[in-house]
């Protein structure tokens, strides 16, 4: 499946590049409405893109009444991504969630570099939200810890049916005259290119530490970047901040994707799932 | 909204800044104000730039060199293609009955589209120094003050306006001139609607310039 990373996609606003999708992730959504954080919110660097936008979104009870409805008339099954600041705020939006039919998974953002850090551990959330829904849990993880590999381990034993990987890694822009941060908050999540390897070594790890199916995202510009995180270990793959430069990417991706497969002798792009593994390379410790 | 790759006609200096002119392809100009993201070659994000003018079958965008993104869009050479999207967001409202039209700096840019769509109507114009004040040429019938004089100073009561510039230019219009409809800008990574990047607070609420804006009429 071609998915979009959450937060890099208004489905309402452009329901054309949505419906190129195989399924739509929204925007996290949060118990209460919030504003986001102060402008500055983006900044390109050289090797990605910096963005501090702090969770913007209408909060749960908007989110029901106001866009689900408009997002059920897409015809994309949906993903809702669920944010907060304590297991009680994603437990409560997913029991809340689990009377939509419409909601196909829900994806719980235990990552966000740009609010402060839920308190409780991923595994609290994702046993938490476990007993407040049985749709499915995707745990979207930060790349930022010591060992990926751990964290998969226990949202796995916490109930989560898989794994997105990875949300953006914090990092800081400084203007080059004034020397000051460009972002109002001072530091944002990196995505883009900077992004790439990080994910594939974060997707290569989740693979042989759990069961888990994975949704690969971080920096996919081409189908060659997404063939890459399916041959590490990744079922689907997810586009973030490639949509904002070309909103056609989604299908464009898609067709280099089969092609990228098929000129390496993969009738299809399912066929080059975790063959990075193979040679079991990454395993040896030298 | 539609993308297209579109060819380098002509990169042409105007004072410090260039027109940068591509062949219109299947791309609609739109209303006066609304913006294209424009592929900046190299960089990692396009550029949002409002029409400055929309001759028979070419898109002109007037463009300030500021940083590596501007800088390559106005170094290219004609011939290049570039994948320009748009058109985007909201434009002026051009049902306006005695439009005045205020610029300040590069925010004279939408100003000759806007121009020529209301039939000429007069203009007020404000630049920093003379030869930022060649880009005048590219409005008719205006109006031009160098600072220290302001545009603010040279708005008469009573008329419609339809305003672009700096921020605190936008700011100081509108305490001027109720109703104004001011077109702003913020940085922005899509342009559709897609990043939250834009956000800017106007009237104690943040708003998406992209999709709100970036025209907005003033409270």
């Amino acid at each position: 499946m071609l998915l979009n990373a959450s937060g890099c996609l208004d489905a309402i606003a452009a329901p054309d590049v949505a419906r190129a999708l195989d399924a739509f992730v929204t925007k996290t959504v949060t118990p209460l409405p919030r504003d986001g954080n102060t402008p500055v919110r983006i900044a390109e660097t050289e090797v990605g893109m910096l963005n501090s936008i702090g969770l913007a979104n209408p909060g749960i009870d908007r989110f029901l009444s106001g866009s689900l409805p408009q997002l059920e008339q897409l015809g994309v099954p949906l993903w809702v991504s669920v944010g907060g600041f304590e297991t009680h705020d994603y437990e409560e939006i997913c029991s809340r969630l689990d009377d939509y039919p419409s909601v196909n998974a829900i994806e719980l953002n235990v990552s966000c570099p740009n609010v402060e850090a839920p308190v409780e551990s991923a595994q609290q959330i994702v046993a938490g939200s476990r007993l407040a829904t049985r749709k499915p849990l995707w745990a979207k993880l930060s790349p930022a810890v010591s060992d990926i590999g751990e964290v998969a381990k226990a949202a796995q034993a916490a109930g989560a049916d898989g794994l997105s990987l990875v949300n953006t890694i914090r990092g800081l822009k400084l203007d080059s005259r004034t020397l000051q941060p460009v972002l109002g908050l001072g530091q944002g999540g990196l995505s883009g290119p900077a992004l790439k390897p990080i994910a594939l070594a974060a997707v290569a790890t989740c693979y042989r530490a759990t069961s888990l199916p994975i949704v690969g995202m971080g920096g996919v510009r081409t189908g060659l970047d997404a063939l890459e995180l399916v041959a590490a270990g990744a079922r689907h793959v997810a586009i973030g901040t490639t949509l904002f430069a070309d909103p056609d990417a989604p299908a464009r991706i898609r067709m280099e994707l089969h092609a990228a497969a098929q000129e390496r002798g993969w009738s299809t792009y399912e066929d080059a799932y975790a063959a990075a593994h193979e040679q079991a390379l990454s395993l040896r410790t030298t | 909204m539609r993308r297209e790759r579109l060819s380098v006609v002509a990169n042409e200096p105007v004072g410090p800044y260039t027109l940068l002119r591509v062949g219109r392809g299947g791309i609609d100009p739109g209303v006066p104000g609304q913006f294209f993201m424009l592929e900046a070659p190299g960089r990692l994000l396009p550029r949002p730039m409002s029409l400055c003018l929309a001759p028979s079958r070419e898109l002109a965008f007037l463009i300030d060199a500021i940083g590596p993104g501007t800088r390559s869009l106005c170094a290219l050479e004609p011939g290049y293609e570039l994948h320009v999207l748009g058109p985007l967001g909201n434009g002026f409202d051009l049902e306006v009955e005695r439009p005045l039209l205020v610029g300040g700096g590069i925010g004279v840019a939408p100003l000759p589209y806007l121009s020529e769509r209301l039939g000429s109507p007069p203009a007020v114009l404000g630049f920093r120094s003379d030869w930022h004040a060649e880009a005048a040429a590219l409005v008719p019938n205006a109006q031009v003050c160098v600072e220290p004089t302001l545009v603010t100073e040279l708005i008469p009561a009573g008329l419609n306006v339809l305003a672009c510039g700096p921020e605190p230019m936008l700011e100081a219009v509108r305490a001027v001139a109720s109703g104004a409809q001011l077109a702003w800008e913020a940085p922005m990574a899509c342009g559709y609607g897609a990043c939250y990047g834009c956000a800017v607070e106007i009237d104690g609420r943040l708003k998406r310039l992209c999709v709100e804006g970036p025209v907005l009429c003033a409270a």
